[in-house]
């Protein structure tokens, strides 16, 4: 061992290089696996094809979510092709011994939000799932990143993927969140400080008093949107915050299992005097509650800002003004006012039990306006149960919402909750690409906060004067 | 998975100069339903090809006949978003063996390895000329050289070089897939896997 000080990142990785290969990527061992019925199917068709067995099932959890309906969920999945590969997803996991959380499983949820609930992710770990929002994971010290079809195939077959290391970039985030500030603002502000690819080919650590201070659940929504910006992934330092939420999960460490395993998490940090390839730093007091305005999560300001002009923006001025004219808005104009159609919370960004208390919290005492439709969607059967629990659904059901059953939902709008042509949707998920959320759909990517002051106010609303 | 052998590529290029091009576009989540890797080409692009009813959108690239071939050559920060390798598929189902652009989304660019389409990067001055010469005449060629590395603007003979690793491009040349790379190194996965701490 040499003492080069070593980054996070380095450390987790160093641990998980299998092979070197020369003039090519790491042969890279991956501790966890979550798969789900999208990105799955065609990688155990692969198997099949090749006559080969999955190497460790027990590192790998299905779990059904992208496809799914959002109510009725004790009724067959009416769409053929979605309940086809609800079926695909149970067969393969029976067929290899891959537990598997399907509709109706009390378990059952958004895999990123499902994966931690239960002390599936932990420090240290490597974690890969074909959906690009696994970067949820490293909240806990893991390197998570998405993969496409392939790499399940290989993760399958060999417990390895094919990775060159990426670059590593340092982003400190210092000083105290003001009011109404939430991770989601944190993320927003970040990615339209440095555009939709301004973190491209970088791996992304999170330092600083914010993310100390953050709850996980703030630092799983941080995380999540590493990729938003390009980022290969992002990771937090595990430390106390974290241990405590692992803390009797059920497939967390237990008894002298968890004492090895917490003196090897407290190693999980960056080390005095590591290198980083790039070092950004931004102060808590800059960042006020987010919206975007354009086609990509990068096109995003204040809530009380103007849409900036085409001459002041980074990206390319066609790009720009073709994304305007998509979402139907001009340069210069106000966001605050703005009419909403559509308000959607959920997805794996914002669909944790966090996020429904700052959206109860606005909404409480208060009645959705008529002009919404609102899709409250809960990421997992726990979150729903905390809901209930905590008198939540009390409060919403009062303010004249309605719960829905957990999934990913409008988030991608694979299932019904599609947004139709046209319409605006103020939405705490994660893209706002054209059509994302629906043909033709009009997304507005926001903080749970700017999601129910939307909602009760009919158009775009700076939460701050609600709170 | 199993893709045609890339050596030399000379053919026609449709320019598609839009940036931030994400795989979202590329291919919408609504057609990811299917469970075996069939007919994607043929929603390539689908909601910039087609209007609701179906009917080809006539100012879409790919709807002009004008322009046809191998390649495709994409915008800054080509196949950004979604992880879903179904981007990939398409662009391959529909004909294309290659893309090239000043710069690519990470994920995009693995799956395009992984699937036998060739992620080229160019510098942002070369991708303007590549579409300068499209514009100029639709029937222009390029050609990408994989073995050289190279890419060039046959009318002129303007090239310029590209990176891939070596053991990538080595796949690539052979048609091989990093699966039967992995299968062929199971014992010391295996022994490596019983080491681990967690
Ligand atoms: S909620 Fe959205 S981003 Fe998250 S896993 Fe589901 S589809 Fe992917």
């Amino acid at each position: 061992m040499n003492n080069t000080p070593k980054t996070l990142f380095d450390k987790v990785w160093d641990a998980h290089v299998v092979r070197s290969i020369p003039d090519g990527p790491d042969v890279f061992f991956i501790d966890r696996h979550f798969i789900h019925e999208v990105t799955s199917p065609v990688a155990f068709l692969g198997l099949k094809n090749r006559g080969v067995k999955v190497m460790f099932p027990e590192k790998t959890f299905a779990t059904a979510d992208h496809n799914t309906p959002t109510i009725n969920q004790h009724l067959p999945v009416e769409d053929p092709l979605s309940a086809n590969q609800l079926k695909a997803l149970e067969e393969n996991a029976a067929a290899h011994g891959i537990s598997h959380w399907g509709l109706g499983n009390p378990k059952n949820g958004i895999v990123h939000v499902v994966g931690p609930e239960n002390g599936i992710t932990l420090p240290g770990m490597t974690v890969v799932c074909g959906d690009s929002h696994t970067s949820t994971h490293g909240a806990f010290g893991a390197i998570a990143f998405g993969i496409g079809t392939s790499e399940v195939e290989m993760v399958l077959s060999s417990q390895c993927i094919m990775q060159a290391k990426a670059k590593k970039m340092r982003i400190n985030v210092n000083g105290k969140l003001g009011k109404g500030v939430t991770p989601k603002d944190v993320a927003l502000f970040i990615i339209s400080q440095i555009s939709a690819s301004g973190a491209t080919g970088y791996f992304v650590e999170y330092a600083g008093e914010v993310f100390e201070n953050m709850s996980m659940e703030g630092r799983m929504t941080v995380c999540n949107l590493s990729i938003e910006s390009g980022a290969r992934g992002g990771m937090i330092a595990p430390d106390e915050t974290t241990f405590a939420y692992l803390k009797g999960k059920e497939k967390a460490p237990k008894g002298d299992a968890w004492d090895t395993a917490l003196e090897y998490w407290k190693t999980l940090k960056t080390d005095e005097g590591a290198q980083f390839d790039k070092e950004l730093n931004y102060s808590a007091d800059e960042i006020e509650p987010q919206i975007t305005y354009g086609t990509n999560p990068g096109l995003g300001t204040g809530i009380s800002q103007n849409i900036p002009f085409a001459s002041t923006v980074k990206d390319g001025e066609a790009s720009y003004k073709k994304s305007l004219a998509y979402m139907g808005f001009a340069e210069g104009e106000k966001l605050i006012g703005k009419k909403i159609d559509y308000v959607f919370l959920g997805s794996c960004t914002n669909g944790r039990i966090e996020d429904f208390r700052a959206f109860a919290s606005i909404v409480k005492g208060r009645k959705k306006a008529d002009n919404i439709t609102a899709w409250l969607v809960p990421g997992s059967h726990v979150v729903e149960q905390q809901i209930k629990d905590e008198g939540i659904l009390d409060i919403i059901t009062a303010a004249g919402f309605q719960l829905r059953q957990p999934g990913c939902s409008a988030c991608l709008a694979m299932n019904d909750d599609k947004v139709p042509a046209g319409k605006y949707a103020v939405s705490t998920s994660n893209r706002n690409f054209e059509g994302r959320q629906g043909p033709g759909s009009r997304t507005l990517l926001a903080s749970p906060f700017v999601a129910a002051a939307a909602a009760v106010t009919g158009v775009v609303t700076d939460p701050r004067d609600l709170l | 998975m199993a893709y045609d052998k890339f050596n030399i590529v000379k053919s026609t290029a449709v320019p598609l100069s839009i940036e931030n091009v994400d795989t979202d576009q590329i291919i919408p989540a609504r057609f990811l339903k299917a469970t075996e890797r069939k007919g994607f080409g043929d929603n390539l692009f689908r909601d910039w090809r087609y209007n609701n009813d179906g009917s080809p959108k006539t100012d879409f690239v790919l709807n002009n006949s004008k322009y046809s071939g191998k390649i495709l050559v994409g915008g800054k920060n080509f196949g950004s978003g979604s992880s879903r390798e179904h981007a990939a598929w398409a662009i391959y189902d529909y004909g294309f063996r290659c893309v090239v652009s000043s710069f690519f989304a990470d994920i995009f660019k693995n799956n395009s390895l992984n699937i036998g389409v060739l992620p080229v990067t160019v510098s942002p001055e070369f991708l303007a000329k590549i579409y300068q010469a499209i514009d100029a005449d639709p029937k222009t060629e390029l050609e990408v050289n994989l073995p050289d590395q190279t890419i060039t603007l046959l009318a002129t003979g303007e090239k310029e070089t590209f990176a891939i690793d070596g053991y990538k491009k080595h796949n690539m040349l052979n048609g091989f897939d990093d699966v039967d790379y992995l299968q062929a190194m199971k014992n010391e996965i295996q022994s490596f896997a019983t080491h681990m701490v967690l």
